[in-house]
């Protein structure tokens, strides 16, 4: 069997805590072709120029199908199973992204209409944050994950969205099976990742029914949120279909919180990995500002993309991308490049110049980034203030199978109280 | 001693000690003070500018100052370092004298320098005719004190604007009185706005876009005279076509000239297009030899560049200011082989009429222009421009996203036309004529402008030979 | 204090705007206008903003009002 690539030992599940050693390994072929066809951008300057070049397309629908060589029984063709939904704005093209996004953006944040919307959620952001962390009072051990991280954006996007808190314990099952079946590396064969798959296509589906029974519920009688808003008003862009305005709602409500549960598990995780950057926040709490983008850049919460493709040949770093042929850009090795950060391994709370890609750029720039830059600046922030002595119980901690959307399961840490 | 350690010593000595002169108090001059600190020189640092303000911005005043949201004196220029400069403002510079090395100051004084900088910048054109130009209510905009004037009147509600010009600063202002709803008439001696800088396949777009938003637009016809009442103040203009426009406010948007009237007797190689310079910023006498003291930068700078055949390029580009006086700044406390390279890929971006217009290159320099990507039935497009098979420009309507794909393709002059995007085609994606005016056929000159091959447009003095 | 924005790199990502809306603005969907000299009590709002922006675009005074020395 031919050797591993550094991009399937990066894909390794003994490898998700630490990934980094791999990509500087692959960052030495920028663009690095795989055995199943797929080109691996690892390099910042490629990444950018990737995703500004409109010959890349994001949409599923022009994936190939990847026939695995027969060598090569690693290579099995696995989201195209997984997402059977239409495409949502981050799966598809301009123009129908650009109408689907600009109809999205009216009802979310609103520029120009109303940008406040997010900035007054603020007071609510502070107010869940502040119950949390008194929830925690009186415990010597708490799970960042389950008690902190979690509970904090899937309260928010509920609220945003206007889907019901009580069907939580129903949607956070749906989307957990679905993300522990996506595999893009040697393990996707295996036995287990195979019977994982036909659940996660259940999964999907129930998500999916759930959302257009909700949507349906909206159409009839409108309520609070932006689910019922984006039925009811297209704006200037019209509105959008039936499966669009599905596979977009679930893509919200999932993409909506995930990310940013990986992202506030990552930051409390990377700060107690680094005593002296935690003390220094401790001492100027402003620096959550700079720091939030320093920890997007240091553990981005989307790993990599999976739905571009090149829709003719491009020639890059010395290679050609042949028309076709799937391109994975990975924002979390783009984001440790030595050529564009300097000291990239190193935490720096106040790193100038930090162009990270933990949001990526271009047109599929995180549509959610103003919503979780606030979460996590709150959850962070006030998590760093009131927590008392907070120390690791086991380092590194178990991570979630997924690859893209990277984090911890749970993050045990002992404390000594939670301070007013 | 060697040659080479007493030089180094001279430049440690230059930056401990020396004496810069900065003529020019706007953004370039202020970038090239603080890169001139940022380098470490610890010597005297003298600012001039005629203008009694500290640095501001001009972006803003046809924009935001005008709407009336942004007053005219909150445009003053973040710092990013201290400068420890003598600020001589309000004076002018009105000669030099590179024998004795002086700066005149119209207070009489003279400034010595080891090294000068020139970022004296342009200014509005005014309404050729004097006493017309004097009629109350005729306005130009180029700074900080003609915004404040402008923004008066326009919130004075006038009956009708009267914008003479369509280039970027016409129809900006043009835009603005639309969106404080006062009726606007802009005239246009070329086929279209924007047509100088774009051409007139973008021109008329610019055009069609006007028109949607409710500009009397007057493309083709130029303002004869304009006239006043018993009190002076303007009423109503002529045209060439012989109908008239009753207006009481009058905006003359016929570009700028650059400040290099200053400049005459000192030698260098100063005219209608700037101070011409080397890609580093150093100027060039009336022969074509370069300087070794004096240096430019900014709107008044033209300097060959690489991309466009080593043609003297001068912009009047926002970056091109910020750039240029960090580079010029670099080379005056520097030698050889350490000098640094103005190469800036031109770049620009305009507001108007709710759509973001920006373009990458030089677009006067093509000859065709074909649509990317996007719609420009939606105003939502990209377009590049072409000279003989290399693409060499680019413009989008709020595409701005893509626009960087462009820069690159410029930058390694490739194929034109570029290979067709995947998605979100234009309808018709065949190049056609970019329709640039003649030379010679009135219209606005564009802010980037290729200049030819002269260093100097004035004689240079040949010697006889025999001497 | 007093900002200024590289609108050539600016390329309409409208994070500015989420956070600091009294002081950037959009212009229809793209075209960012913005205030200059925003009053101090937007200190904060605006550093939250020029963090966020993706592009690094938004330049913050870094002498904050003292030693500017700009008359002479």
């Amino acid at each position: 069997m031919a050797e591993e690539t550094p991009w399937q030992q990066a894909l390794r599940y003994a490898n998700r805590a630490d990934p980094y050693p791999f990509y500087a390994e692959l960052r030495k072929t920028p663009v690095a072709r795989q055995p199943d066809g797929t080109y691996v951008v690892s390099t910042y300057r490629e990444i950018v120029t990737l995703l500004h070049d409109p010959r890349v397309s994001s949409d599923v629908r022009k994936l190939p199908a990847r026939a695995p060589a027969p060598a090569e029984p690693g290579a099995e063709p696995i989201t195209e199973a997984v997402i059977e939904l239409e495409p949502n704005i981050i799966t598809c093209d301009p123009p129908e992204h650009d109408h689907d996004r600009r109809t999205m953006t009216r009802h979310f944040f609103g520029p120009p209409h109303a940008p406040h919307q997010i900035s007054d959620l603020e007071p609510d952001i502070r107010r869940i944050v502040a119950g949390l962390l008194d929830g925690m009072r009186g415990k010597t051990r708490i799970d960042v994950v389950d008690e902190f991280a979690y509970p904090l954006p899937v309260t928010l996007i509920c609220k945003v969205l206007g889907v019901p808190l009580e069907d939580e314990p129903r949607f956070h099952a749906w989307i957990e099976t679905a993300l522990d079946a996506l595999d893009f590396g040697p393990e996707a064969a295996s036995e287990e990742m195979r019977s994982r798959l036909a659940g996660a296509r259940r999964s999907v589906k129930e998500l999916a029914q759930f959302m257009s029974g909700l949507l349906g519920q909206y159409a009839e009688r409108p309520g609070p949120g932006m689910l019922s808003a984006m039925v009811h008003d297209g704006g200037p862009d019209g509105r959008m279909s039936e499966g669009v305005l599905v596979s977009n709602a679930v893509l919200l409500l999932f993409a909506g919180h995930e990310t940013t549960v990986n992202l506030i598990a990552h930051s409390v995780l990377t700060l107690l990995r680094h005593p002296e950057a935690l003390e220094e926040l401790r001492r100027r709490p402003d620096l959550i500002v700079p720091a939030v983008e320093e920890l997007l850049r240091f553990e981005s919460s989307v790993q990599f993309w999976h739905t571009r493709s090149a829709v003719e040949d491009i020639d890059i770093a010395g290679t050609t991308i042949p028309a076709g042929a799937p391109i994975f850009l990975v924002y979390g090795s783009g984001n440790r490049d030595p050529e564009r950060f300097t000291d990239p391994d190193r935490l720096d709370l106040e790193r100038p110049d930090n162009e990270h890609l933990g949001f990526s750029q271009g047109i599929h720039f995180c549509f959610g980034a103003p919503l979780a830059r606030l979460e996590v600046q709150a959850a962070v922030g006030e998590f760093v203030r009131r927590v008392e002595n907070p120390r690791l119980v086991v380092d590194p901690p178990p991570y979630r199978h997924n690859q893209i959307f990277r984090g911890p399961r749970h993050v045990l840490v002992d404390i000594d109280g939670i301070r007013d | 001693m060697t040659l080479s350690a007493t030089l180094a010593e001279l430049v440690r000595d230059f930056r401990a000690n020396g004496r810069i002169v900065i003529v020019g108090a706007s953004l370039a001059g202020l970038r090239g003070a603080e890169a001139l600190r940022e380098e470490g020189f610890t010597g005297s640092l003298t600012i001039i500018g005629d203008e009694p303000y500290e640095p501001y911005d001009r972006p803003p005043l046809s924009k935001q100052v005008l709407k009336g949201w942004v007053p005219a004196d909150h445009t003053a220029l973040p710092r990013f370092r201290e400068v420890e400069a003598q600020w001589r403002l309000g004076v002018a510079a009105i000669g030099l004298d590179r024998a004795t090395k002086q700066v005149r100051l119209a207070d009489g004084e003279q400034v010595p320098y080891d090294r000068l900088l020139i970022a004296t910048g342009t200014r509005a054109r005014q309404w050729p005719d004097p006493a017309e130009a004097a009629l109350e209510g005729v306005f130009s905009l180029r700074s900080r004190d003609d915004a404040a004037r402008l923004q008066q009147a326009l919130a004075a509600r006038p009956s009708r604007v009267l914008v003479i010009g369509g280039g970027f600063i016409g129809s900006e202002v043009a835009s603005v009185c639309r969106e404080l709803d006062i009726p606007v008439t802009l005239t246009e001696r070329g086929s279209a706005p924007l047509v100088g800088a774009l051409g007139g396949v973008i021109g008329e777009i610019a055009a069609q876009m006007q028109r949607d938003h409710g500009v009397d637009l007057r493309c083709g016809v130029s303002v004869a005279s304009l006239e006043g009442d018993a009190a002076g103040h303007v009423r109503r203009a002529r045209l060439s076509d012989g109908t008239t426009v009753e207006a009481d406010v009058v905006l003359a948007a016929l570009g700028s000239i650059r400040n290099v009237e200053w400049l005459q007797g000192s030698g260098l190689a100063a005219g209608f297009w700037g101070v011409g310079c080397d890609a580093g910023g150093r100027a060039f006498d009336i022969n074509g030899v370069v300087t070794d003291s004096v240096y430019v930068a900014g709107d008044v700078a033209r300097a060959p560049h690489v991309l466009y055949e080593y043609q003297f390029l001068a912009m009047e580009h926002w970056d091109n200011a910020v750039f240029g006086a960090e580079v010029a700044a670099h080379n005056m406390v520097n030698l050889e082989p350490h000098y640094r390279p103005h190469l800036l890929l031109p770049g620009f971006w305009s507001g108007q009429f709710g759509v973001n217009i920006k373009s990458v290159g030089v677009p006067p320099f093509a000859d065709e222009i074909v649509f990317t990507q996007g719609s420009v039935k939606d105003r939502c497009f990209a377009a590049a421009y072409g000279r003989r098979g290399r693409i060499v420009a680019a413009v989008t309507f709020d595409h701005g996203k893509w626009l960087e794909y462009y820069a690159h393709l410029i930058e390694e002059s490739a194929a034109f036309p570029p290979p067709p995007p995947g998605w979100d085609r234009p309808d018709v994606m065949k190049p056609v004529p970019a329709e640039f005016p003649a030379p010679g056929v009135p219209t606005a000159i564009p802010d980037v402008v290729l200049t030819g091959h002269d260093p100097n447009e004035r004689r240079a003095e040949f010697r006889p030979r025999g001497h | 204090m007093r900002i200024v924005v590289d609108l050539n790199r600016c390329q309409g990502y409208a994070q500015c705007v989420y956070l600091a809306h009294e002081v950037f603005k959009l212009n229809g969907t793209e075209a960012l206008t913005y205030d200059p000299n925003p009053d101090d009590a937007r200190r904060l709002q605006v550093e939250r903003a020029a963090a966020a922006c993706p592009v690094q675009a938004i330049m913050i005074d870094r002498l904050d009002g003292a030693g500017r020395g700009a008359r002479s």
